[in-house]
């Protein structure tokens, strides 16, 4: 044992190096962070088109991470249902097309004020109790959307909205893959700026602390209720604005794409990530995005997905309860 | 609403009733002594019910009918009851001193292990169970027919109820855990073995949730692997409207939940499409109106 335990350390020891070399060094990580976004916004020039789709299918899973984050990673909060306000955000847009004639870009503040709405109806009677209490109540709730979707006419029942219209933006009809790699691109970067600004901020660091001590952030003057509140409406928010535009990329939406395993995926992306830590919630969501992609064809793999990935939780929880790749504590 | 029909449904909420009740026993068991909330818990009411259906299928060949039924619920309630205490050995005691989100996420994880065990070594097929026995045999009472099954379950859920009852207020056992939902650093002090009634409590629940499980099987005559999540919100809203970590609570919460739902459905909004909802709308209002449930004690919350 102590045999192989050193070799790894040995093995291991450049990249504990480069690691070290970029969490030290701010220089070293923004020419990282410039050279992979330049990467990102070059892609679709070299790239196949089945690429694209995959690095899409990323990033709308960094969008669902990144808004979900706010609830889990910074309040720590237990959001089971988080499915469900991306569904809102999907289906009111797709009715505000459909049935209203709005244009996509008017729909958006609808989605946002509905993402609103459903937060505090859920958020306001369970926060004030017991925090656990939440991930039952957003289980519930994301069941209740869910079966509302199903069989109401103006959601079309079963089979959801179909052939809703595409979006333009500066004359130009956003009809391929590509528009939609940039679209997604501009909004992961802004979700990212929105996670940087809350987590540098009053507010982020009142989150942090009833993240880490309830009893002690109400002590020091915190309204915690009030917060959480917060934090899970702009959760709530990012998400339904996320749906808003997978609505429109995927001209069609159904009841189907918004169960208990797309939330799961979702929790599981930003907690195997790193809790809180934006780097780790983005290679989370790309790692949940990409890995179905590698194993689709190996019939038995695909199938055991999920009970990997449970069997991953409780060691991952056992071992490192703050994550993968988790937040570096500040002295 | 005539009277046969407002008879019917009370003897259907009774019997929906009754699964609840005792489903949401073992969640308010265990969130009273740990403070978690085991999302496992309805995967190992689904358990229960396979091992019933596999245990009656081997059995059936030499104890056809109700003894061979009767053994089948016992060995799920054994299988489930090592099953629930491996959970808590392997998964949760490691973590009881972690914050209480790891312990929730540590809890949804056992819970996706087993069902989706369970979702590949079934191939995602509903299995039917043949029980062997006369489903509409029963008696008349009142101008409606009653099954002798839905009396039997309504009955034999009452009795392990009872014992449960008697085991929590009368035994040794039962008083140490009722001591260690107050207070598990003075039980440690007094003597009590803290991590193993923690374990005998998850046997309990698990145990109850089987023989929940193995009675599903027998009316609902089949059994799916995801059968566990809708009954698992639903136990825990049973739970939450008695007032989470109260026994009485959830016995009268999985009642309660079980009456409303059959008579819900009987008005003209909701239907049976929407009865899912309908539980679900009751378990936001209980919580804005009434969140510590009709016998639960109001409570801060603990670290």
């Amino acid at each position: 044992m102590g045999f192989i335990k050193q070799t790894c350390h040995t093995a291991l020891k450049p990249v504990r190096q480069a690691y070290g070399l970029l969490s030290e060094n701010k220089r070293v990580q923004y020419i990282v962070c410039a050279a992979l976004f330049a990467a990102m916004v070059a892609g679709p020039l070299f790239l196949g088109r089945y690429v694209i789709g995959v690095m899409w299918d990323a990033m709308f899973y960094m969008l669902l991470a990144l808004g979900l984050n706010i609830i889990v990673g910074y309040c720590g909060l237990c959001d089971l249902g988080y499915a469900a306000k991306f569904a809102i955000g999907a289906y009111t847009t797709g009715i505000c097309i459909q049935t209203f004639g709005l244009s996509f870009w008017l729909s958006l503040p609808v989605s946002v004020v509905m993402a609103i709405i459903t937060a505090v109806l859920i958020g306001a009677p369970t926060l004030k109790l017991r925090s656990d209490y939440l991930a039952i109540v957003t289980l519930g709730f994301a069941e209740i959307v869910r079966i509302t979707a199903r069989n109401l006419e103006i959601t079309g029942k079963a089979t959801g909205l179909h052939s809703i219209e595409r979006p333009s933006l500066f004359g130009l009809q956003l009809t391929k893959t590509e528009h939609w790699y940039y679209v997604f691109l501009v909004l992961v970067v802004a979700f990212i700026f929105i996670s940087y600004r809350i987590r540098n901020s009053r507010f982020g660091r009142a989150l942090a602390y009833i993240r880490e001590d309830e009893d002690a952030a109400q002590a020091m003057g915190v309204n915690t209720t009030r917060y959480k509140l917060y934090a899970y409406m702009i959760g709530a928010v990012l998400g339904g604005i996320t749906g808003s535009f997978y609505a429109v990329r995927m001209a069609s939406i159904s009841p189907t794409t918004f169960d208990f395993n797309q939330s799961a995926n979702i929790l599981l992306a930003v907690i195997l990530g790193g809790m809180g830590k934006i780097p780790g919630v983005l290679a989370g969501a790309a790692f949940f995005a990409i890995f179905p992609e590698l194993f689709r064809d190996i019939p038995v793999v695909g199938d055991m997905r999920m009970l990997f990935f449970g069997l991953l939780l409780v060691v991952v929880m056992i071992l490192r309860p703050q994550g993968l790749w988790p937040e570096r504590k500040k002295r | 609403m005539s009277l046969e029909i407002v008879l019917e449904q009370l003897v259907n909420g009774l019997v929906l009733g009754s699964f609840y009740a005792l489903v949401a026993l073992g969640y308010s068991m265990v969130y009273g002594i740990i403070k978690l909330l085991n999302f496992a818990h309805g995967d190992i009411y689904m358990t229960g019910a396979f091992v019933c259906l596999s245990a009656f299928g081997v059995l059936s060949g030499f104890l056809p009918g109700v003894p061979g039924i009767i053994v089948s619920i016992l060995i799920a309630m054994l299988i489930s009851g090592v099953l629930g205490y491996m959970t808590q050995r392997f998964a949760y005691r490691p973590l009881l001193g972690a914050p209480r989100l790891s312990l929730l996420i540590t809890a949804i994880g056992v819970s996706l292990v087993i069902y989706n065990t369970v979702m590949v070594v079934t191939n995602s097929q509903p299995l039917s169970f043949q029980s062997g026995l006369n489903n509409t045999a029963g008696i008349r009472f009142g101008g409606i027919d009653i099954s002798y099954i839905k009396i039997v379950l309504v009955a034999v859920s009452a009795l392990v109820m009872t014992g449960l009852n008697l085991f929590i207020n009368r035994t040794m056992a039962g008083r140490a855990m009722r001591a260690i939902s107050q207070d598990q650093d003075t039980c440690r002090l007094m003597g009590i073995h803290v991590s193993r009634i923690i374990g005998l409590t998850f046997i309990l629940g698990s145990a109850l949730a089987a023989v929940a499980g193995g009675m599903a099987c027998v009316y609902y005559g089949n059994v799916r692997f995801n059968m566990g999540y809708i009954i698992g919100i639903k136990a825990f809203t049973a739970s939450v409207i008695g007032g989470i970590g109260s026994i009485p609570g959830a016995m009268l919460g999985g009642l309660l939940l079980g009456l409303l739902e059959s008579f819900g459905t009987q008005l003209e909004f909701v239907g049976s499409a929407w009865k899912d909802v309908f539980a679900f709308g009751i378990l936001i209002l209980i919580l804005i109106l009434k969140p510590n449930g009709l016998m639960g004690k109001s409570e801060v919350e603990r670290m």
